[in-house]
């Protein structure tokens, strides 16, 4: 299979990456070289095989309900682009 | 001193012999003198680590030091230390001064080592090279037109040129290993779970790992036994009784001295001796395994059938996390934020195209595609089923032998800029290493010798899961009856 | 033509925890900006999520109190997409395996009962705030929200109209208030319903195209904004439109429904299992402990009311209204060893009349249980007649302290002594000779005006029982 253009920039766009045409170009050809590896895959029957999710085969530990975590707002807006209040600002969020 | 091991060092600095002060302030005059031309360390600041150093000393002359007390250690800069700035090796974080500290530093500081400086790595470690760096490519102590490996090129690098005596990096798909091969140095993987992900700033969550990096197995069992240990904050931390991998080493597996390794089963799968291996790393590889064999070893057939899809499905599962894990970096909270932007939308997509560098980006394409629509099925559960197929091949391979055996990297370390232009060539180094990630193993790499253009080679040593003690004393007892690890490239005394 | 509406609902319950789902900042609301975001809620690099237990045993409960099945293997996964106030740039959420599936809610209907049947429940983490008043042109994102536990609660299409829509949000909101896992206070967003409604032509089998309303805090919203959108479905279709399968808000303001244009860049959540999370296991023996922990469930107690205690459905439909009524209830027949019809018609009638004039809940009445059953048992023994006891009870209630205290202070007691009461009945009756006669000769209605004067004689002390007796005995005679 190969990435078209298109595919390509839409891609580009879902992962909010700014792209130029020249660039999608280049990327595209580097990117099919790399699924042409990827498609090596295909070669083996993997029918009726469970799916591996995680290095090793334990479940999920569960936290007691308790607070742990004290204000630390400051230090953290300390290395903020920029906050106002006590809050992170953003252009102008539309709903 | 340069080539002094931790033990020795500990001796010293017990006996004041030597003060940490002194210790700390020797590496970071080597580091002055060296790292110009290396490239290996991105942030070294001499007050913070004196500070520490002086602690250490108050804490050795109150005879309270344990172990690493006063050792000086660099840290790749994938791990969050507390007022440090943790780059990442990316123009995104190229202003991240970490307002906490991960686990492993934690553990380190509480062991009383000393932060010697922050290293180079490949950018979010995305690389095998050490050139994808926002701060410029590391070069190899060995050879400064070449590359040191990577990520962990800076670690690798420091701990070459003697600028450290140890280091910890991290190991998505071999970036301890690998780098640790190309630059003469020893490096472990530990088996997934072992060692807290907490505060290593996440490539490929179910991959990622950290260990340490070091001259010798012998340091880095030292190394090993404060890094590892459980950690309530990552969910994926194994509860398990502390092992002391110090005294493993020196456990005989049998009675003769001269054949230390009697009994130890070893497996040369080969796959790992086919097309594509360079003869001088084949050659210093079959050595390695000879003096094995003269250790008491005991070769027996394995096999790894599917160890040609490791690359394959290691570039579908790593990107496809990655790409979700980088989403973070969206110039809102911390990290870089373009200077101009139209709005919202325009701000992440210019903020993380140019906060992010193009193998970066590359891996998040990859990553959003193999998981998006329609694209699932066929390419992250396919690769989902071939990883359960390819740690089916180790269990079974397990049955056979204690250890696999093999080389670290098909090649020795490459020129500069040599496969910067072909992903997928660089993509194939990790050929040998990758398995060992997806299964979850451990796996380390030691010198076993030298190469093309007298560049070393790494021999991969790799267990069942928590056989950690058990690679190091193998290990160990390789290196007392070898010198490769003692070998130091020309133009750092 | 003829329209059938068909809606779905989808429900963020926020369970009531103290810290939040993946980290150990604080979950209370109302805190200034950002001091409850930790490094885990702000998505600091290198952080990592773990799982809170009491979020898990809360999502149980309530699959138990649904009769849902609760998958004893569920696994957490990413929905990734950007947006400002999502920290990680994903939400941990469930999707292929959640904690809960199936499960039904009965909602009364025309009269008898109409089921609402449960997709699936499954627990997430809740996003922050972005604050829209100006900051010079930019949004203002406060992370104290993201990551507090939420039960996302998703039905069937199963309602057909707004009001069945409404039915089911109350019964539901009800009911996780009931078993404790959501404080449900829809002001400050701990019981969110978004609204899936599509139309059909009646008859047809197939759904029509369907669009997600949300921002729906009230249920007066609710019903608002499904009756605007059917309207302006229906009108769409009949002029030939076609409906387009999108997100919508509700603007209360305007009272309208309008497209959410942020949500609208061509959706791809790439959903995958989350690596930092291990799949959730939950032990046989966890959820029968969970189980043996729930409360009587409002249905159960309904139908106990009437067949142990003899209470009308409706009576008995307002005693389980909520927990506290229940409980208070319970309470009251336990001091009373019985009672049930007395306690109850005193419930609904004295104490919910005082409570609605005072603007109260249950649980703020300044009347105990045990308080209101003393006083009870004082008519049991007719030691007070029922308009005396009404006095007392708003004494009680104005604060005048308990009822022995009233009683004594206001010369309350009544007169039970047929000595006293045949004097004061014999000198009544001499002075009221025309009623008498008027009775003697079968007019029965001056019988009562005979018992009113009586009563007036004893400043309404008397014992109205014990008047009568005495008053047929010497009538008779």
């Amino acid at each position: 299979m190969s990435l078209s253009l298109p595919e390509v920039k839409r891609v580009a766009l879902l992962a909010r990456i700014e792209i130029t045409d020249g660039e999608a170009e280049a990327v595209q050809g580097q990117l099919n070289n790399i699924f042409k590896l990827i498609e090596q895959m295909q070669s083996v029957d993997t029918e009726g095989i469970t799916p591996m999710a995680h290095a090793q085969d334990v479940v999920q530990r569960l936290r007691e309900d308790r607070v742990s975590e004290t204000d630390q707002h400051a230090l953290y807006q300390s290395i903020a682009p920029q906050v106002e209040n006590g809050l992170y600002l953003v252009p102008k969020v539309i709903e | 001193m340069i080539n002094a091991s931790l033990k020795q060092l500990a001796t010293q600095l017990a006996q004041k012999k030597i003060s940490s002060v002194e210790l700390t302030q020797f590496h970071l005059d080597r580091i002055a003198r060296l790292n110009p031309g290396l490239n290996a360390f991105v942030t070294v600041d001499a007050a913070r680590s004196l500070a520490q150093a002086r602690a250490a000393d108050a804490r050795i002359a109150a005879g309270k030091a344990q172990p690493l007390t006063g050792i000086p250690v660099a840290h790749k800069d994938i791990f969050c230390a507390k007022g440090w700035l943790t780059t990442c090796g990316s123009k995104m974080l190229a202003n991240f001064v970490s307002p906490y500290d991960a686990h492993v530093v934690e553990r380190l500081n509480a062991a009383g080592a000393v932060i010697l400086g922050k290293t180079n790595m490949d950018e979010f470690a995305m690389g095998s090279s050490s050139e994808t760096c926002f701060w410029g490519p590391v070069r190899n102590p060995w050879d400064r037109t070449r590359v040191p490996g990577g990520s962990s090129g800076g670690s690798a690098a420091a701990v070459a040129a003697r600028m450290a005596p140890a280091a910890i990096g991290t190991d998505t798909g071999g970036s301890i290993r690998q780098p640790a091969a190309l630059s003469g140095i020893c490096g472990l993987k530990p088996t997934y779970g072992v060692v807290s992900r907490y505060g290593m700033i996440a490539f490929a969550s179910s991959l990622d790992q950290g260990g340490p990096m070091a001259k010798s197995a012998e340091d880095l069992a030292l190394m090993l036994n404060v890094m590892a240990g459980f950690d309530a904050r990552d969910s994926t931390s194994l509860e398990r009784p502390a092992e002391d991998y110090v005294r493993a080493l020196e456990a005989p597996h049998t009675g003769d001295r001269a054949k230390p390794l009697r009994g130890l089963r070893i497996g040369a799968p080969k796959e790992y001796f086919g097309a594509g291996l360079g003869s001088d790393v084949g050659a210093a590889v079959e050595a390695a395994l000879a003096q094995f064999e003269k250790l008491g070893a005991q070769r027996v057939a394995v096999n790894l059938p599917n160890a040609a899809l490791s690359v394959p499905a290691y570039y579908v599962i790593a990107p496809a996390e990655a790409s979700s894990n980088l989403s973070r970096f969206d110039g809102v909270r911390y990290g870089y934020r373009a200077p101009d932007y139209a709005d919202l939308a325009d701000m992440y997509r210019k903020s993380r195209a140019q906060g992010f560098g193009a193998e970066v980006k590359r891996r998040i394409l990859v990553g959003t595609y193999v998981l998006s629509h329609g694209y699932y099925d066929a390419y992250y559960l396919k690769a989902q089923k071939i990883r359960r197929l390819i740690a089916q091949d180790f269990i079974r391979a397990y049955e056979q032998c204690d250890l696999i055996l093999g080389p670290t990297s098909p090649n020795v370390a490459f020129a500069l800029g040599a496969k910067a232009s072909d992903p997928v060539e660089m993509y194939l180094n990790d050929i040998y290493t990758v398995a060992a990630n997806l299964a979850g193993l451990p796996a380390m790499s030691i010198p076993c010798g030298f190469g093309e253009g007298g560049m070393p080679v790494g021999l991969q040593l790799a267990g069942n899961y928590f056989t950690e003690a058990r690679m190091l004393q193998a290990a160990h007892r390789y290196q007392l009856a070898t010198d490769w690890h003692l070998r130091q490239p020309a133009g750092v005394e | 033509m003829d329209w059938e509406t068909v809606i779905g609902i989808e429900t963020h319950a926020q369970l009531s925890t103290v810290s939040k789902i993946f980290s150990g900042a604080a979950t209370r609301f109302g805190a200034a900006p950002n001091v409850q975001a930790c490094a885990v809620d702000i998505a600091l690099p290198g952080v990592l999520p773990v799982l809170n237990r009491a979020a898990v045993e809360k999502a149980v409960r309530f699959g138990l109190a649904v009769g849902a099945t609760i998958n004893r293997r569920s696994v957490f996964a990413r929905k990734n997409y950007f947006y400002p106030d999502l920290p990680k740039g994903y939400q941990i959420s469930q999707y292929e395996l959640p904690i809960v599936t199936g499960g039904v809610i009965k909602i009364p209907f025309e009269g008898g009962e109409k089921l609402v049947h449960l997709t699936r429940a499954h627990l997430e983490e809740d996003a922050g705030k972005s604050l829209h008043e100006d900051f010079h042109g930019m949004s203002g994102i406060d992370l104290n929200r993201a990551g507090t536990p939420l039960l996302e609660i998703v039905t069937e299409p199963d309602m057909r109209s707004a009001e069945e829509a409404v039915a089911y949000a109350k019964e539901l909101h009800a009911r996780v208030r009931w078993i404790g896992i959501c404080d449900g206070n829809m002001q400050e967003g701990s019981f969110r319903c978004d609204a899936n409604v599509s139309v059909r032509p009646k008859g047809s089998a197939v759904l029509g195209t369907r669009c997600e309303i949300k921002n729906l805090n009230s249920f007066r919203f609710l019903e608002e904004a499904i009756n605007y959108e059917v309207r302006r479905q229906i009108e769409l279709l009949e002029e030939g439109g076609q409906v387009v399968q999108e997100t919508r808000l509700y603007d209360p303001d305007r009272r309208e429904t309008r497209s959410m244009r942020s949500k609208e860049d061509a959706h791809d959540y790439r959903y995958f299992p989350d690596p930092d999370l291990l799949p959730l296991v939950i032990s046989a023996e966890t959820i029968e402990q969970i189980r043996s922990e729930l409360p009587e469930l409002p249905q159960a107690k309904r139908e106990r009311y009437m067949s142990e205690f003899g209470l009308s459905a409706y009576d008995a439909g307002v005693l389980t209204s909520s927990r506290e009524v229940a409980e208070f209830y319970e309470n009251l027949i336990r001091a009373l060893g019985g009672g049930y019809k007395l306690a109850s018609s005193w419930i609904s009638v004295e104490l919910f009349g005082a409570l609605k004039r005072a603007g109260m809940e249950i649980s703020q009445s300044p009347i105990s249980s045990g308080q209101l059953a003393d006083l009870l048992q004082r008519i049991q023994k007719n030691a007070i007649n029922g308009k005396q006891a009404k006095e007392v009870f708003d004494a009680m209630w104005n604060g005048e302290g308990d009822a022995e205290a009233i009683i004594v202070a206001r010369g309350l007691t009544q007169i039970s002594d047929a000595g006293e009461l045949e004097q004061v009945i014999d000198g009544m009756l001499a002075a009221n000779s025309k009623s008498v006669e008027e009775y003697k000769a079968g007019k029965e209605k001056a019988f009562n005006a005979l018992v009113g004067q009586a009563m007036k004689a004893t400043k309404g002390k008397g014992n109205p029982a014990l008047i009568n007796e005495i008053l047929k005995k010497k009538l008779a005679g």
